[in-house]
């Protein structure tokens, strides 16, 4: 057996419902690359990231991607993802653009002293509409699914954003079938989340299936870290202010969820592979987005963040 | 290849997935169960589990127990925006399958939700509470699956706790829905008796009700045969995008609709007729030798011919229709209901058709009680049987036969919006039975004897703004250059062509529509067509625009504010409407869309007549229309 025909085999190993969401994803990213004069792949370096970039390189093979990649960058991502996304980036020979909100940081806005809320709303949803603007892309491919949230549960497939990028729910259109309505007028765009079915354990499957390479932060290691507000979060550079109290120990843990690193919690696992990221997610008493710090800071938070167009 | 390898730690197991959609009215506990399932399929996570404790004390409605309905309904700032009228999609998984809901609301008025669900769902769980039996919308909910394709029903006969858990009451609901429901063409039909709220039967069977043999709703879920039968319909591959990296390799990517292809089959273009054989079948993981129904792949073909996004690829002895025109059943879908004979863009598989319209209206249906009506137009959540035109034949197949290739969605040409979902039942054959004959002499000829450039001058505006004296004048002069002109008016044509129409907003639309189709006629024949009409909607204007050629429909708005056309009121109408004597007056009771780009725009205030009719002439001086020959 030939190499090619063994990778032939690995894509027959995958059970049924994979194959099939892997096929669904792959029609929608057709249909935006036949549909929109200048679509763009939103790539945030994480899992759902790596597996939306690899149905993307098997949906337009043997042609290249014909759409860019683009990473907002809030300049407070953890060093080994930044590392992940110019390997990727290299490896894959995809064109990747990274956005950074100059304005933002001249302003010195920063997770730390203007609070999680602030920081994400002028790093990374005013950065992306900056970003879309700048480069006048019409469609922007996401990695966010209908499981992560209760709010999410109705998002659109094709969710349709009116001039300035606002999202009005009552102006979302009925998905019926395969057929999308990609038609949009001048100056509207559209967020394409191609993983919208896609479950947590759906993600680690396939990743563990289709040997997706991924950042090395969501494997067990040992990592400097600190116990704050009943999270784990990684000292990965200088720049995070260790309270008096406080003292960096070495501590086996994982990151389910990727962010910036000051907000970002870690768990406690001795999950180091792949499979037993599966293990554990299968015996999992925890949801993701607990790691999440942005999540709790308000009420409702997700919900006000999809209206932002955070999404 | 080593088994054993297949058996890594962790490795899931080759399950497949089920998709499914809960219908129920707003009490038959439809939150309460999709909650249940998600709980008990062990889907909720602790902390989303001490969320919901807190939040069952604080908002729930049962007491200090869990109020599993907290977990799949929205949010209260999604209540306020009224976005729970949207289907929402849950997921739940066991070892043997995982599960897609489609969870939509049971109200009336959400036919359109319900059939969204019910579009890519292959089970749909009809809820009845066991208190209250067989309802309309039981019936309401089970002829939308029906239409929508869902040939298995689960019927969960819940809170059969508040009933004893009674086999009677059970009995006598599932007798009272088999008798309705055998006309609606359900392969499988199963009945559960279930409380949601107890857990009674959901995962597994329940000790209250002895007198039940079948299985629990998850074992059921868990094994209905759902192999999809797509594999054994005739092979359908509509093309989605050509991948042409570089000029030794031309594929066309798409996912297979239904059937199987292998390397070396013969295939047909259906649109085109024209033959090929597949040459390759490419995808990331290696070429392969066949693809069936639901594999995204690439097919490069032997021959160089002409295909693109929105053919469809079939056998030569196995083609779709071919037709321009078919009936179809459409649910309405927009606030603004459809209009017959209004243009609107169709997507019919990865076709999308800019221009087509709906016929005839055969009869609407009643959905509680699968009535025929008598119908003009269908509103919001309606079903109607109808006939529909398209600009450019499209291929496709009966919905009955094949969900995917007989499906389509009609969308408002300017507003964009999705505004309804069509099933096709069968072509019309007029379309392959009208050929166009060929004329051996062409518009460029006839307009070449006339020296002159052919074209529509439509002039719109409110009654009264001044379009018909303008126009005269425009007909006039261009006579006066010895050019060969034909004027159009409105009221004229009403007296004759048009005088069975009305002026409803139906009747408004076939009006101009018949004028276009004139109009273009006159083109053809090499004249310069003038038309005054008041013309409302700029879906029509722009229908007509579409049937003629580039640069030849020049539209001339008569920008006339409605105060000095009621001031004017040459024929006494607006006198009339507003005392009411008229119905369906543009300006007053119906609503005019003024052009947002007319090519010539007419404000009339303090102008004379001859000047503005100078203005439209030095219009199409620049058009190269009208300068004599």
């Amino acid at each position: 057996m030939n190499a090619h025909e063994m990778t032939r085999a690995n894509a027959h190993m995958l059970p049924q419902h994979l194959r099939r969401l892997e096929a669904e994803s792959i029609e929608i990213m057709r249909d935006v690359a036949a549909e929109f004069k200048r679509p763009v792949m939103l790539y945030s370096i994480g899992k759902d990231s790596s597996v939306m970039l690899h149905l993307a390189v098997k949906a337009f093979y043997p042609a290249k991607l014909p759409f860019p990649l683009m990473h907002i960058d809030t300049t407070w991502k953890f060093r080994e993802m930044i590392a992940f996304r110019d390997e990727t980036a290299k490896r894959l020979g995809v064109d990747l653009i990274v956005h950074i909100n100059k304005a933002g940081l001249e302003r010195g806005i920063n997770p730390i002293d203007s609070g999680s809320s602030l920081h994400t709303q002028v790093m990374k949803t005013d950065a992306l509409k900056q970003a879309l603007d700048l480069y006048g892309f019409d469609a922007a491919f996401g990695g966010a699914r209908r499981d992560e949230e209760k709010s999410r549960a109705n998002e659109r497939v094709f969710s349709f954003r009116s001039p300035g990028h606002v999202w009005d729910p009552r102006n979302q259109r009925p998905e019926l079938w395969n057929l999308f309505n990609t038609r949009i007028r001048q100056g509207e765009t559209m967020r394409v989340f191609a993983l919208s079915n896609w479950t947590e354990l759906d993600v680690w499957e396939y990743i563990m299936l289709e040997k997706i390479p991924v950042v090395p932060l969501y494997f067990a290691k040992e990592r400097p870290v600190v116990h704050r507000n009943g999270t784990l979060i990684m000292v990965d550079d200088a720049r995070l202010p260790l309270e008096p109290n406080e003292t960096p120990e070495m501590r086996m843990v994982r990151f389910r969820t990727l962010g910036c690193y000051p907000l970002s919690g870690a768990i406690e696992s001795e999950a180091a592979t792949i499979e037993e990221i599966v293990t554990e997610m299968q015996v999992a008493k925890i949801s993701e987005r607990q790691g999440r710090l942005i999540d709790s800071d308000e009420a409702a938070s997700m919900e006000k963040k999809k209206r932002e167009g955070y999404f | 290849m080593d088994t054993a390898s297949m058996q890594g730690l962790g490795a899931p197991a080759a399950k497949d997935q089920l998709r499914f959609l809960t219908c129920g009215s707003v009490d038959d506990g439809k939150s309460t169960l999709i909650g249940r399932l998600l709980h008990d399929s062990k889907m909720i996570y602790e902390d989303q589990l001490q969320a919901l404790a807190r939040d069952s004390v604080k908002h729930g409605t049962t007491g200090n127990d869990i109020d599993f309905a907290l977990l799949v309904d929205g949010l209260e700032a999604e209540r306020e925006q009224g976005i729970t009228i949207d289907v929402a999609y849950r997921f739940f998984a066991t070892p043997r399958r995982s599960f897609m809901v489609a969870d939509t609301p049971g109200h009336e008025q959400y036919t359109r939700n319900m059939a969204t669900g019910a579009s890519n769902a292959q089970v749909a769980i009809i809820l009845i509470d066991a208190r209250k039996g067989v309802l309309v919308q039981t019936k309401r909910h089970s002829f939308i699956c029906s239409l929508l394709g869902i040939r298995h029903v689960v019927v969960a006969v819940n809170k059969i706790d508040l009933v004893d858990y009674r086999k009677e009451v059970f009995d006598r609901i599932v007798g009272d829905y088999v008798a309705f429901a055998s006309a609606l063409g359900f392969t499988s039909i199963v009945p559960i008796p279930i409380s949601a709220r107890y857990g009674d039967n959901i995962t597994e069977r329940s000790g209250n009700t002895e007198w039940y043999q079948g299985p629990c709703l998850l074992d059921h879920l868990e094994s209905i045969d759902i192999r999809s039968e797509t594999v054994g319909l005739p092979f359908r591959f509509p093309v989605q995008w050509v991948n042409r990296p570089n000029l030794d390799f031309r594929g066309y990517a798409g996912t297979v609709a239904s059937g199987r292809i292998a390397v070396g089959d013969d295939i047909v273009v259906a649109a085109s007729g024209r033959n090929s054989r597949v040459k390759r079948i490419v995808t990331y993981d290696g070429d392969q030798l066949s693809a069936e129904a639901g594999d995204a792949v690439t097919i490069a073909l032997a021959d160089e011919i002409d295909v693109g996004r929105g053919d469809v690829l079939a056998k030569a002895a196995e083609r779709p229709e071919v037709a321009d025109q078919f009936a179809a059943h459409i649910i309405w879908m927009d606030q603004e209901p459809m209009v017959p004979g209004r243009s609107y863009a169709f997507r019919i598989g990865t076709q999308s058709i800019a221009s087509g319209s709906i016929t005839a209206i055969k009869h609407k249906i009643d959905v509680n009680t699968r009535e025929h009506l008598a119908a003009t137009t269908l509103a919001l959540n309606e079903i109607g049987f109808c006939n529909v035109a398209t600009a450019l034949p499209a291929s496709f197949d009966s919905y009955e036969v094949n969900r995917r290739t007989g499906s389509f969605i009609i969308i408002d040409r300017y507003t964009n919006r999705t505004v309804g979902a069509g099933m096709i039942a069968f072509a019309l054959r007029r379309a392959t039975n009208i050929a166009w004959q060929p004329l051996s002499i062409g518009k460029q000829e006839r307009s070449a004897l006339k020296h002159q450039k052919p074209c529509i001058i439509w002039f719109t505006g409110l009654s009264g703004a001044g379009k018909s004296t303008i126009a005269n004048m425009v007909d006039q002069k261009l006579f006066a250059g010895s050019h060969h002109t034909m004027l159009l008016d409105g009221d004229n044509l009403r007296h004759g062509l048009n005088r069975d129409l009305g002026f409803t907003e139906a009747d408004r639309v076939e009006n101009v529509r018949r004028v276009g189709e004139v109009a273009k006629l006159m083109v053809d024949a090499g004249l310069i067509v003038i038309c005054s009409f008041i013309s409302p909607y700029r879906a029509e204007r722009e229908m007509v625009r579409s049937l003629v050629g580039e640069g030849e429909f020049i539209e001339v708005f008569v920008d006339t504010p409605i105060d000095e056309c009621a001031r004017r009121d040459p024929k006494g109408l607006y006198l009339k409407a507003k005392a009411g004597k008229i119905k369906n007056f543009t300006g007053v009771d119906a609503p005019y869309e003024a052009p947002s780009a007319p090519e010539v725009h007419l404000q009339t205030l303090d102008r004379r007549p001859d000047e503005l009719a100078d203005e439209v002439l030095n219009a199409l001086h620049e058009r190269g229309i009208g300068a004599s020959g």
